[in-house]
């Protein structure tokens, strides 16, 4: 774990845990590519033929089966079917009513609150240079960048990979080097296997967050992002609609097509 | 001590160690065979570890790689030891280190005892059964297969390509027909007494020693020589997905696992605890194996990974667009033309069959959903921007959102038509169109001609060049195409034709119409369009004289003459 010089306390937490390494660093997060930097000579260093996993402390990873199989089954299973790398889209949750009703308190699971989650309103294109699907939507889209798609942020992620010294991260968890490690997706009309990372954001402390990185402009394009959304009803927006669904696990959203088990069974 | 087990084991030592415990204690002879690849000290703290284990036996090593002949050498030497040192035993259960005994042991020789002069194997011709991995059937048994398949396949193919190009066949030994079948066996002492002594043997094994995954076919074809009773199927529950590979069975397996009856299982996650804890069970049953729930459950899984679901786009299913299998989730109904002459059709629609009706979805304002809200099913936004980023994928979404209600929307030439292509294409869609119906709003709009001129003329043109496109040969959806002039002439048909289509065969018939724009004074005004030099051809030819709004009332004839 990289500690981007937090105030949380979550450095101390984490330095008390047993099973964890903390690494700290003061520097700016956008002058190491949102981080990727620190992480990818980790993972070079350390993980070199192991599965690694890259998420942000707000990313909650899902897969097939993840209520009665470790991750290291996953693992196993990926190995046996000689797949390096594994594609699990961040699905934005969202609280009912507007986000800074949503206090969160330390310890809380953050998806008693953001249990909220749009099913079916995202969009995909193909990157033809790098071989990755590009997703953009959900809440953050229809709330935010109606106004500009384009601009929307990017879902797509590759979080789970079979590491290799020669690999790298190139935006983010978005898209990885060598391009093969992309297709995470088949092109012919099965599904193959993925999960998600819930991704709890909007919460209460999304407001000041909001605020504070758009002045920062430490993240992708200078905190264009954070930039849309302070400008936004104070950044405290309301996302929930009449459609909305709530979070229940991980076969409902297998169900709804947001992942799949593929031919895990 | 009838039963004996030739246990193959190449990983999770520890798990293997604990199956050959079981197999003992159930009182059956174990001959181990351990992968040449597994060090020495692991193989001696593994033999040391199971020193207390009564009647058991370890075979001379040798290299097992995947598909290879080593495998078949490494169960013909255990098997001789089995026979030679255990003369009890009658049957002999060929099993692997991930291999678990469901059901109590005693049990299964119980069953092998009622049929004693069973051979349990399964055994197919390549002839009759297609075998999945890399789509080799016959030709692995007359071809050459120098190049390791795990490793490298590209050389692997070419060497293959190259051989069936040329014609190349080797010769398969006389007396043989190749068959294959799952590895894991279950054989009679005679039999496989039988195979192993054959005066022929160095000439068959030198022919396999080739073969292309000869443990999937070595005895599987010898068995046909010796064999008084084949039961062709494997008393080993093991299933295989479309990569040939088996699928492993977890924790959460366990109940599938129990409800199965079958006797051995494979292969077990050496990490699921639980299921290695509860098997073999030891209350014992009479049930005879019952794959069928196991079977469903995996071959559902299989088809989830090569075939998917038709309509669903998403993060590890993106199809190329000539390949998807279907556009779309399920059928619906593009309409066209039938608001602009019936203001109310929409709302009527809705009362009249059972389906979701949207307004223009892609109208340039935003996109109207059924019941005008802002944000629908899945989330879907109603701005026009956003659906027009992807305009393709807003209607897939839809259409997979709502794929539990028939979805029609409206659509027409003032809408974008990014879709035109694709609904055309879409052998889900039923695109009903009126064409030149445009024409009834700037009718009915009394804004000036000059400007009513020029957008008819613009609105012809699209729908012209979108009825081309539903008219190539390309379009693959149910179109319906007829003109304002004819829809007029016989309304009801064509909504009937509408509704019969929600309702997939014959709907309720319409009694009740929606009230059609007042057209008096159309042809007029066509043929003033055509007086301007704007000829709309689309709509068909209406008469310029006004039409009767009402029958005419004749003046009575007074029954009394007043008067004189």
């Amino acid at each position: 774990m990289v500690d981007n010089d937090s105030n949380d306390g979550g450095q101390d937490y984490v330095a008390a845990q047993p099973d964890i390494s903390l690494w700290s660093t003061k520097s700016g997060y956008g002058d190491a590519r949102s981080g990727m930097d620190w992480l990818t000579f980790l993972q070079g260093k350390y993980a070199d033929g192991h599965w690694a996993l890259t998420v942000d402390v707000d990313e909650f990873f899902v897969y097939p089966f993840c209520d009665t199989r470790p991750m290291r089954a996953l693992a196993d299973w990926l190995d046996a079917s000689e797949v390096r790398s594994f594609g699990a889209m961040l699905l934005d949750m969202y609280p009912k009513g507007p986000v800074s009703q949503a206090v969160y308190e330390k310890g809380q699971n953050p998806f008693d609150l953001a249990s909220w989650f749009d099913a079916g309103n995202y969009v995909i294109s193909r990157n033809e240079l790098m071989r990755n699907l590009w997703i953009q939507g959900g809440p953050r889209a229809r709330a935010f960048f109606a106004d500009k798609p384009k601009t929307a942020p990017a879902l797509n992620k590759i979080p789970f990979v079979k590491w290799s010294r020669q690999y790298a991260y190139v935006s983010s968890t978005h898209m990885i080097l060598p391009r093969g490690l992309n297709l995470v997706y088949d092109q012919q009309g099965g599904e193959k296997t993925s999960g998600l990372l819930l991704h709890a954001k909007f919460l209460n402390t999304f407001g000041a967050r909001a605020a504070q990185e758009a002045v920062r402009g430490q993240h992708y394009g200078d905190g264009r992002e954070y930039q849309t959304y302070a400008e936004q009803n104070g950044a405290d927006p309301d996302l929930w609609c009449n459609w909305s669904e709530k979070y229940i696990n991980w076969r409902q959203l297998e169900v709804l097509g947001l992942m799949s088990k593929g031919n895990w069974a | 001590m009838t039963l004996g087990v030739v246990m193959l084991v190449h990983t999770a030592l520890d798990r293997a160690a604990q199956a050959i415990r079981h197999w003992g204690a159930g009182g059956c002879p174990v001959v181990v065979h351990v992968d040449h690849k597994v060090d020495d000290a692991r193989y001696s703290a593994f033999v040391a570890a199971l020193a207390d284990v009564k009647h058991i036996r370890f075979s001379k090593r040798f290299r097992c790689e995947w598909g290879t002949w080593g495998i078949v050498v490494a169960s013909q030497a255990a098997s001789t030891v089995m026979l030679a040192e255990f003369p009890d035993v009658r049957h002999v259960y060929l099993a692997s280190g991930a291999c678990l005994p469901l059901r109590p042991i005693a049990e299964l020789r119980d069953y092998l005892d009622a049929r004693p002069d069973s051979d349990f194997i399964e055994s197919a011709t390549t002839a009759d059964v297609p075998w999945t991995v890399g789509g080799l059937d016959e030709e692995r048994f007359v071809l050459r297969f120098p190049f390791s398949w795990k490793n490298r396949r590209r050389l692997f193919d070419r060497y293959v390509k190259i051989q069936m190009a040329v014609g190349f066949k080797r010769k398969i030994p006389a007396g043989l027909e190749p068959h294959m079948g799952s590895q894991w066996w279950c054989l009679t002492r005679r039999t496989l007494g039988a195979i192993l002594n054959d005066p022929n043997r160095p000439v068959y094994d030198r022919y396999f020693r080739k073969v292309w995954i000869p443990d999937e076919s070595y005895y599987q074809t010898l068995v046909r020589l010796h064999s008084n009773w084949i039961e062709s199927r494997s008393l080993t529950l093991s299933k295989f997905d479309f990569q040939g590979k088996p699928h492993v069975f977890y924790d959460d397996h366990l109940e599938l696992l129990r409800r199965s009856d079958c006797f051995v299982a494979r292969k077990i996650w050496p990490q699921a605890d639980l299921l290695y804890r509860a098997f073999p069970r030891t209350e014992r049953a009479t049930s005879t194996p019952n794959t069928a729930t196991i079977d469903r459950i995996f071959t559902h899984a299989v088809i989830r990974r090569t075939r998917g679901r038709p309509g669903l786009y998403m993060q590890s299913c993106y199809p190329h667009m000539d390949r998807e299998n279907g556009f779309t989730a399920t059928p619906y109904s593009v309409l066209q033309g039938f608001d602009d002459i019936m203001p109310d059709f929409t709302a009527w629609l809705s009362r009249q069959a059972s389906a979701e009706v949207h307004g223009h979805l892609y109208a340039s304002d935003r996109a109207h959903f059924a019941g005008g809200e802002g944000v629908f099913r899945g989330g879907q936004s109603d701005s026009a921007k956003l659906r027009d980023y992807n305009g393709k994928t807003f209607l897939t979404d839809l259409i997979w959102n709502g794929r539990t209600h028939y979805q029609c929307f409206q659509f027409g030439p003032k809408d974008t038509q990014d879709i035109s292509w694709m609904i055309a294409k879409d052998t889900n869609a039923l695109i009903s169109v009126v064409t030149g119906a445009w024409a009834i709003p700037l009718f009915r709009s009394g804004r000036a001609m000059r400007h009513v001129r020029k957008e008819a003329a613009r609105l012809q043109q699209i729908e012209y060049k979108q009825l081309k496109i539903l008219r190539s040969p390309y379009a693959r959806a149910r179109i319906h195409i007829c003109s304002l002039s004819e829809f007029v002439a016989a309304p009801v048909d064509a909504l009937q034709l509408i509704v019969d289509q929600i309702a997939r065969y014959r709907g309720v018939a319409i009694t009740e119409l929606p009230a059609m724009a007042d057209l008096t004074g159309f042809g007029e005004f066509l043929q003033d369009l055509k007086n301007q030099g704007m000829h709309p051809f689309l709509t068909g030819d209406f008469p310029i004289v006004k039409l009767p709004t009402s029958p005419a009332v004749k003046a009575r004839k007074p029954y009394v003459a007043h008067g004189k």
